[in-house]
């Protein structure tokens, strides 16, 4: 899904929003930030690795190629699925606005 | 995953035997054979639930390494006729869909240890044909046209060469030619090859084996090939031109070794040769067939309507219908085990692998209850990799795409082969799906991307909380799963007082649909404990075992869509989709429909005025007037869900249904209305703004006794278990499970 929305300072509202409830309703501002985060190209896309599942995860990333291995992210480890989202959250968060989320 | 196994067939009644192959990298490995209660291994639920049964096949075995060889090609045996070629000719009409990925092979006669014979294929340098001439002493001689083709464009091919004189001919001819773009070739040189040497090798289109022994499936070529033609002779470009189409013309008689018309025998695994020589062969991996040729007006739609305009097979490097594994162990059912869903549960080690397997009753000693396992649909889905190549996923629902081993595994090891959901790996969509091989996401405890926050399952693990509900309720039931009703028909359902569904019935040939019904109208009862379903119309192939056919025409939610010409059944000559595209609405047979989709979090039901009809006091007995249904749940925290169906009246709801209760205005804006609902986009379609994103629960009699009752919800199931099964769900569903199984009719 090819969104031409550009994330940026003018979204910041949102991100509480996000950061309260990652998963469930969402207003239709933070959706369109979400349609530019969960709508990326599978390439290096983040992934949940369910390492002991419903119990622990850890990130992953897509190679983007049928075949080819997910890369595992061992370094964060995570005990609930709504940590694991805020994280990739704010790594997208970065990667698309060039800010840190504090 | 180091353990991968299949069995040979799904199901079984006491006194069959069910061969189970394995592929096992540890030294041993321990099966025991559960009866499968609860595969959801969500802390937060029932928990994973299995009963050991003791079996002969309970034992220790020695692990051996299977592989999988994907990828499809037509075989013709060796023979005499091939053998002698010196001098020969070779024309194709091709249609290649990734020729810049390496060698691929149009045709071989070849035999690669020592570099016998001669092949015509795509060149891997440059994507032009070549033709491959090797003299049997290791030396291979490659003549390339030099001139890259496009791909998804036709092309005649063909090659000749003279043993006297060692002049080859190669032509590479688009039928549609475009400025600018340098695609045709026509080549007349000398080989330095003195002559052909001879092997014992099947004549291969579409792959070639390669090495020593049996060898490892090579140059596997992606696209259509269509009218293969081999001559013992040059022939001259005008004497190829009279063998592209029709019957071999009177003066090429003798010149003909085969005449390959891939029109004929479109239901079958059979290749005809329509020369005396009758070099006949087949089809291996089920390449796509019914598939639209060169010489396709548009007139004809069905290839029945215009076999002649359908002799292409379409080839891919990821085919796949049976792994072809050695058998590991069987097993005998034993008369004394009861119908259910069961598995050999495979492990060494920590690795594990379920294969699991139906019990059906013994013909004469039915329950009065029986869970119809919905098979077709699991193989639709079998070793889908929505997770790992589908962008979409994680936007549609509203959450990271959760990887187990089993989804891993699935996107390293291509060769397991794709689901219905999938494309091959030159981008066309997968229209056939088997059960012979490893499927790795049927399986208990597997974690779906597309399950909803909370257990996260579907398909198969989604149903085990049918079958656990039922077992914890203290219910005797039988399990018969979509395969027996598409070939037993009426006579495998017609006794049980009520079926209940999957929670996901999504596709169903014509003569499961039927024997539905007629089950329906002489006083059956069904439960449609799910939604989607009886939204596709697939075919079992009319030859060989354990496979289905899909066709994505025309409309419906769906992640490819077949070309045009290209609507109808191979297997069968059934026009393809939708059901409802076929006058056949889901609304028609369970009375809901499929009406949205959302996969981030789930909704409750409330109740609406006719669930207050005398007519439905049984479902809604102990239920409040004002109770809010089902805001708990493991799949999505809802009992509304995922996929959800609404009633319709102008779909072919019945006109006395009543409809109790509904989900409507409680689903998030990423449950979204369906596709086929939308003869023009507008806005506002999703769930807080759209009346058509609801679940809605229906009830109505059929004739002679029987009824229907609908939960509308992908995510009812889920939903069964809360507070140790003491929930308004699992409530009503026992409500109606009670009053169904009592013989008493509904209306006489």
């Amino acid at each position: 899904m090819a969104t031409i929305y550009k994330v940026g300072r003018q979204d910041r509202h949102v991100v509480n929003e996000f950061l309260q409830k990652p998963i469930g309703h969402h207003s239709p501002a933070l959706q369109r930030v979400l349609n530019v985060f969960r709508g990326e190209p599978t390439q290096n896309k983040y992934v949940l690795i369910c390492t002991k599942p419903h119990r622990e995860w850890v990130l992953g990333q897509l190679s983007g190629e049928p075949g080819k291995p997910v890369k595992i992210l061992k370094d964060q480890v995570f005990k609930r699925v709504e940590d694991a989202e805020r994280e990739v959250f704010r790594r997208r968060w970065k990667k698309h606005t060039g800010s840190d989320l504090d | 995953m180091k353990i991968t196994g299949y069995c040979d067939r799904l199901s079984a009644t006491p006194g069959e035997t069910i061969n189970f192959m394995v592929n096992c990298e540890l030294p041993t490995y321990t099966v025991d054979v559960v009866r499968i209660i609860c595969g959801d291994s969500n802390p937060a639920g029932p928990g994973v639930k299995e009963r050991i049964i003791k079996t002969s096949a309970n034992k220790t075995y020695k692990g051996r390494k299977q592989t999988i060889e994907a990828g499809s090609y037509v075989t013709i045996p060796n023979s005499p006729l091939l053998e002698i070629l010196q001098s020969f000719s070779f024309q194709a009409m091709i249609w290649p869909t990734t020729p810049e990925k390496g060698q691929q092979v149009i045709m071989a006669k070849f035999h690669d240890r020592e570099k016998s014979g001669v092949a015509l294929i795509i060149s891997e340098r440059d994507g032009s044909i070549a033709l491959v001439l090797g003299d049997g002493r290791g030396n291979e001689e490659v003549i390339s046209t030099g001139k890259s083709l496009l791909a998804r464009e036709w092309y005649f091919v063909a090659a000749s060469y003279d043993a006297k004189t060692q002049t080859v001919t190669i032509y590479q001819e688009p039928l549609v030619t475009y400025p600018l773009i340098a695609d045709a070739a026509e080549i007349h040189t000398k080989a330095k090859s003195k002559n052909i040497s001879s092997n014992q090798s099947p004549l291969m289109f579409g792959a070639i084996r390669s090495g020593s022994g049996k060898g490892k499936l090579d140059g596997k070529y992606n696209g259509k090939i269509d009218s293969p033609r081999l001559a013992n002779r040059v022939l001259s470009r005008a004497e190829m031109e009279m063998l592209k189409s029709g019957p071999v013309p009177t003066p090429l008689r003798n010149a003909i070794v085969g005449s390959w018309d891939f029109s004929r025998d479109i239901s079958s695994i059979r290749v005809s040769d329509t020369s005396p020589n009758l070099l006949h062969g087949e089809v291996v991996n089920l390449p796509a067939r019914g598939m639209k040729g060169y010489n396709w007006t548009g007139e004809a739609m069905n290839w029945q309507d215009a076999p002649e305009q359908y002799g292409a097979i379409h080839f891919h490097d990821d085919d796949l219908y049976d792994a072809g594994w050695e058998v590991d162990f069987a097993l005998t059912i034993s008369t004394t085990l009861k119908s259910g869903l069961y598995a050999a549960r495979l492990r060494a080690k920590e690795e594990e692998d379920y294969i699991p397997f139906v019990v059906k009753p013994t013909p004469g000693k039915e329950k009065k209850i029986a869970f119809l396992l919905p098979t077709a649909s699991y193989i639709a889905y079998a070793n889908e990799h929505m997770a790992t190549n589908a962008g979409l996923i994680e936007l549609l629902s509203g959450r990271l795409a959760p990887l187990d081993k089993n989804s891993l595994f699935l996107n390293e090891h291509r060769e397991y082969g794709a689901s219905c959901y999938d494309s091959h790996s030159d981008h066309s969509g997968v229209c056939y799906s088997s059960r012979l091989r490893p499927i790795l996401n049927m399986r208990p405890k597997h974690i779906s991307a597309l399950g909803g926050d909370g257990s996260s399952l579907w398909q198969f693990n989604a149903d085990t909380h049918i079958t656990d509900w039922l077992e914890t309720m203290g219910y005797e039931f039988d399990v018969i799963t979509d395969e027996d009703l598409h070939y037993q028909g009426l006579e495998v359902i017609k006794s049980y007082a009520v079926i209940l569904s999957g929670t996901h019935p999504e596709y169903h040939s014509r003569q499961m649909w039927d024997a539905m019904l007629a089950y329906q109208q002489q006083g059956g009862r069904l439960m449609y404990m799910g939604a989607n379903g009886w939204y596709w119309r697939i075919a079992y192939h009319p030859e060989v075992p354990g496979v289905i056919e899909v066709r994505r025409n025309e409309g419906g939610i769906r992640t490819w869509a077949a070309e045009p010409g290209e609507y109808y059944h191979s297997f069968t000559d059934e026009y393809g989709g939708l059901w409802r595209r076929q006058s056949r609405p889901p609304q028609m047979i369970v009375g809901t429909g499929f009406t949205a989709q959302g996969f981030d979090i789930s909704a409750p039901y409330h109740r609406l005025p006719d669930s207050f009809h005398p007519r439905a006091a049984f479902i809604f007995a102990g239920i409040g007037k004002d109770e809010i249904i089902g805001n708990f749940g493991l799949i999505g925290g809802g009992a509304a869900g995922l996929e959800i169906d609404r009633a319709d009246r102008l779909l072919g709801t019945p006109p006395h249904a009543l409809v109790l209760a509904t989900s409507l205005g409680g689903h998030t804006d990423l449950y979204l209305v369906v596709c086929e609902e939308l003869l023009a986009t507008y806005p506002g379609l999703g769930g807080t703004e759209n009346e058509l994103v609801r679940a809605d629960m229906v009830f109505y009699e059929t004739p002679n006794g029987g009824a229907v009752w609908a939960s509308s919800s992908i995510a009812w199931a889920g939903s069964l278990s809360h507070n140790k099964y003491q929930n308004n769900v699992s409530r009503i569903t026992k409500n109606v499970l009670d009053r169904f199984v009592d013989p008493a009719p509904f209306v006489k």
